[in-house]
């Protein structure tokens, strides 16, 4: 056997190591349901309303991302606090999926995991497996620091929809996000230019700071479904909440509805005009994020994790500023004001976790009052607690992000297409909202485009069903 | 038979052969009858569904978009870098003997060794990374210079007419330097005399590449070229850094597929292993075709 040989040899046996097809399966496979692993159960009192065994240990898991992990481990001393006996392991991952799945499929799951990030883990599957404890239980419970309420009664409106499938609150979502448009206060108050209250204004300020040089408009272009948030928030405007039902219901021909697309018409207009900054198609979202930053455009699409996100581009005295899409007109059905709000930052207790009740009362420690305080001030970012923010000095954009939030008040929407169905929004809105941002098809086709992916999902049996009321 | 001769095989094969075994062998029989459930992965349940995941494939849009794709790059990523990686290492090693008598390479081949061997030493991530910001439509190396020589430039990653392409010539880049030190070795093994011969009877470069080198070289090529068949039907880590199969799938592969439908936007773990076992079987016919048809009688000179 010569030289050659070895070398075909090992091509032929590079062909068995090469393709992923076998890591799938050796990811995780194996294990059983254990029905008989012991489960940790106290008795319930007026000072233990879960029913916290209290040397049960306690294991929680953090999505170790943009927030850090500091905040869990205060909130685990907040725990202890109350439960001296109690052991908690503590790990923080980026990869909340990839190191947990196995222990999903073992049945031995951990206690608390904060299922975050690019790594998380798909909502609908987990849920249509059954693999998440209900939470109604916490929601009934008292408040541990605000006497005379329910953990309910402090939450802000939309913070238990969210988490929500079929009726059932399943996922506590911690952060409460803003969605808007952002601009610089700084830049617009030098140039004297406000923002524009009304569609017609919004275009006429467009031609304002085209003229004066500026990109109107950047957006993540490798992400484009950050702007399917603007154009969906102004037919929510324009039509009313059952807009978001109807497409998060997946009911026929709900992307085509009259206000979605009145609203894609009107944010057309953008693009035929030209005010996007060139190239934006080829900028990922810190790409466009930066050249926003840098002054080379005036709006970007986000939500208020953008100044946390931007925090180390951002030039000083930029003073970043979300606003609400503006309206189409006079027959809008919410106010100007009306803002996308909703909690995020999901958190769950597994079903098979062995110390639910602890779970539990870990996240009503974190719905505390000081718990949310406390993460509030660590890493600048709201929380589904309200009135938290009470004494704490915010930055300039989170400041602006209370502002617009109390302005909207009651009459703020939100979406959770996306959380029932995550491909929906990652893939297919995603690819239509590419195409009709840089101008490749119009709005008629985008509507089609996207409606056709919703469809695809509506026939696609393997995939469960979520509803919600209006 | 010598003394002693089992015990030293069975301690320097059976452990390697058993993880082998265990690691590389019993996934893949487990992902093949994984292809038939619906297992969504993060619960021990899971039904068998006998081969409706691969019924459903076959009528998924997606998938064969991604395929089309990854027969594209079949046809074309071999082929260049196997023509780009002949031409430079025969510069390489012959390139310079006009007005010589003997036949040597051009002047500071080992630092264009080198230089193209380069990317082979960076990790695909960087690759993926540094490309990805080459190709930045505002600031990126590309387009400030063609907006320098004053012509327009393209949104390279951002337009589906030109992101395949991008990828493309980013795969071919990355694995060229690899093959002109693989071909360059084995040109050093054909001998001398040959390419003398050759000279004095006065044939030109590209007869001697063809006619000469090409022969004597056919059993590394044809290494290469499964090597490279196999890389163009994966591809994956480059796609999935630098544009995760967009704009509007146009850079799709059936390995971006397999990962997005179970870590990405779904966690259909039955479904993505059914992905995997096309791709193993595909992979694998690819493999059998080209050595099959590329057999040749090999051409003995030592």
């Amino acid at each position: 056997m010569n030289r050659r040989d070895i070398l075909r040899r090992s091509a032929a046996a590079g062909l068995l190591a090469t393709p992923a097809a076998g890591l799938l399966a050796g990811c995780a496979t194996g294990g059983g349901d254990k029905d008989d692993t012991e489960t940790y159960k106290g008795t319930k009192s007026a000072d233990n309303p879960l029913g916290v065994k209290e040397d049960a240990p306690l294991e929680v898991v953090i999505f170790g991302g943009g927030f850090g992990e500091e905040y869990a481990k205060a909130h685990e001393a907040m725990y202890t606090e109350k439960y001296p006996k109690a052991k908690i392991k503590h790990s923080a991952t980026q990869e909340i999926s990839k190191t947990l799945q196995p222990r999903f499929v073992d049945g031995t799951p951990p206690d608390v995991v904060n299922n975050s990030g690019a790594g998380q883990i798909d909502f609908n599957g987990l849920v249509s497996q059954n693999a998440i404890a209900d939470l109604g239980e916490l929601l009934a419970a008292p408040s541990l620091d605000v006497p005379g309420k329910t953990v309910k009664d402090t939450l802000l409106p939309g913070a238990v929809e969210v988490g929500s499938y079929d009726g059932k609150f399943l996922v506590l979502n911690y952060t409460y996000t803003a969605y808007g448009i952002w601009y610089s206060d700084k830049l617009f108050t030098e140039r004297k230019w406000e923002y524009a209250k009304t569609w017609d204004d919004h275009i006429a300020l467009c031609k304002q700071i085209k003229a004066a040089g500026i990109a109107p408009w950047t957006y993540a272009g490798l992400h484009p479904r950050y702007m399917s948030w603007p154009v969906i928030a102004t037919a929510i405007k324009l039509g009313g909440p059952s807009v978001a039902t109807a497409i998060d219901n997946l009911e026929p021909n709900a992307w085509k509805s009259e206000p979605m697309r009145t609203a894609a018409d009107a944010w057309h207009q953008i693009v035929k005009d030209k005010f996007i900054l060139e190239g934006s198609p080829g900028l990922d979202h810190k790409q466009s994020q930066t050249a926003w930053c840098q002054g080379k455009a005036a709006f970007i699409s986000c939500g208020s994790w953008l100044e946390s996100e931007q925090k180390d581009v951002t030039p000083a005295g930029f003073n970043m500023t979300i606003a609400p899409t503006p309206s189409l007109g006079s027959g809008d059905k919410l106010p100007y004001e009306a803002i996308r709000g909703t909690a995020g930052e999901p958190f769950m207790v597994p079903a098979k976790a062995r110390n639910v009740a602890g779970g539990l009362e870990y996240f009503r420690t974190m719905l505390s009052r000081k718990g949310a305080q406390d993460f509030t001030k660590k890493v600048a970012s709201l929380t589904v607690v309200a009135g938290a923010t009470e004494g704490v000095e915010l930055p300039y954009g989170l400041t602006s992000v209370v502002k617009a939030l109390d302005a909207s008040g009651a009459n703020g929407f939100n979406w959770v297409y996306n959380n029932y169905y995550r491909k929906l929004e990652r893939n297919l809105v995603d690819a239509a909202c590419g195409e009709f941002f840089s101008g490749r098809i119009g709005p008629a086709e985008f509507l089609e485009q996207c409606q056709k992916g919703a469809d695809s999902i509506a026939q696609d049996s393997s995939i469960k069903k979520y509803k919600r009321a209006a | 038979m010598k003394h002693g001769k089992w015990p030293l095989i069975v301690t320097f094969l059976v452990p390697p052969v058993l993880l082998y075994v265990v690691f590389v062998v019993s996934p893949y029989l487990q992902a093949f009858q994984i292809s038939t459930t619906d297992w969504l992965g993060y619960s021990a349940d899971a039904n068998p569904v006998g081969l409706a995941n691969f019924k459903a494939l076959w009528h998924d849009d997606y998938v064969w978009n991604a395929l089309k794709n990854n027969a594209i790059l079949l046809a074309l990523v071999p082929v260049l870098t196997i023509v780009l990686g002949l031409f430079f290492a025969t510069m390489l090693a012959l390139g310079g003997r006009k007005g010589r008598a003997g036949v040597t390479g051009v002047r500071g081949g080992a630092l264009y060794r080198t230089v193209y061997f380069f990317p082979q030493v960076l990790s695909v991530v960087i690759i993926a990374l540094l490309w990805k910001e080459v190709y930045h439509p505002n600031k990126g190396l590309l387009t400030a210079s063609l907006h320098g020589l004053g012509l327009p430039a393209p949104t390279w990653l951002g337009d589906p007419a030109t992101a395949f392409w991008c990828v493309l010539a980013v795969m071919v880049w990355s694995n060229v330097g690899f093959y002109v030190v693989l071909f360059g070795a084995a040109m050093s093994a054909v001998p001398k005399e040959i390419y003398e011969a050759v000279l004095l009877d006065g044939a030109s470069r590209f007869t001697t590449l063809r006619r000469v080198t090409l022969p004597l070289l056919w059993d590394t090529v044809q290494v290469a070229w499964v090597y490279l068949a196999i890389f163009a039907l994966d591809g994956f880590i480059l796609v999935q850094l630098m544009t995760n199969g967009g704009p509007n799938f146009s850079t799709d592969v059936i390995g971006v597929r397999m990962y997005d439908t179970a870590f990405g936007s779904e966690t259909k773990f039955g479904y993505a292993s059914a992905i995997g076992v096309v791709m193993f079987f595909l992979t694998l016919s690819v493999a059998v075709l080209s050595l099959r048809v590329g057999r040749r009688d090999r051409i003995e000179y030592s």
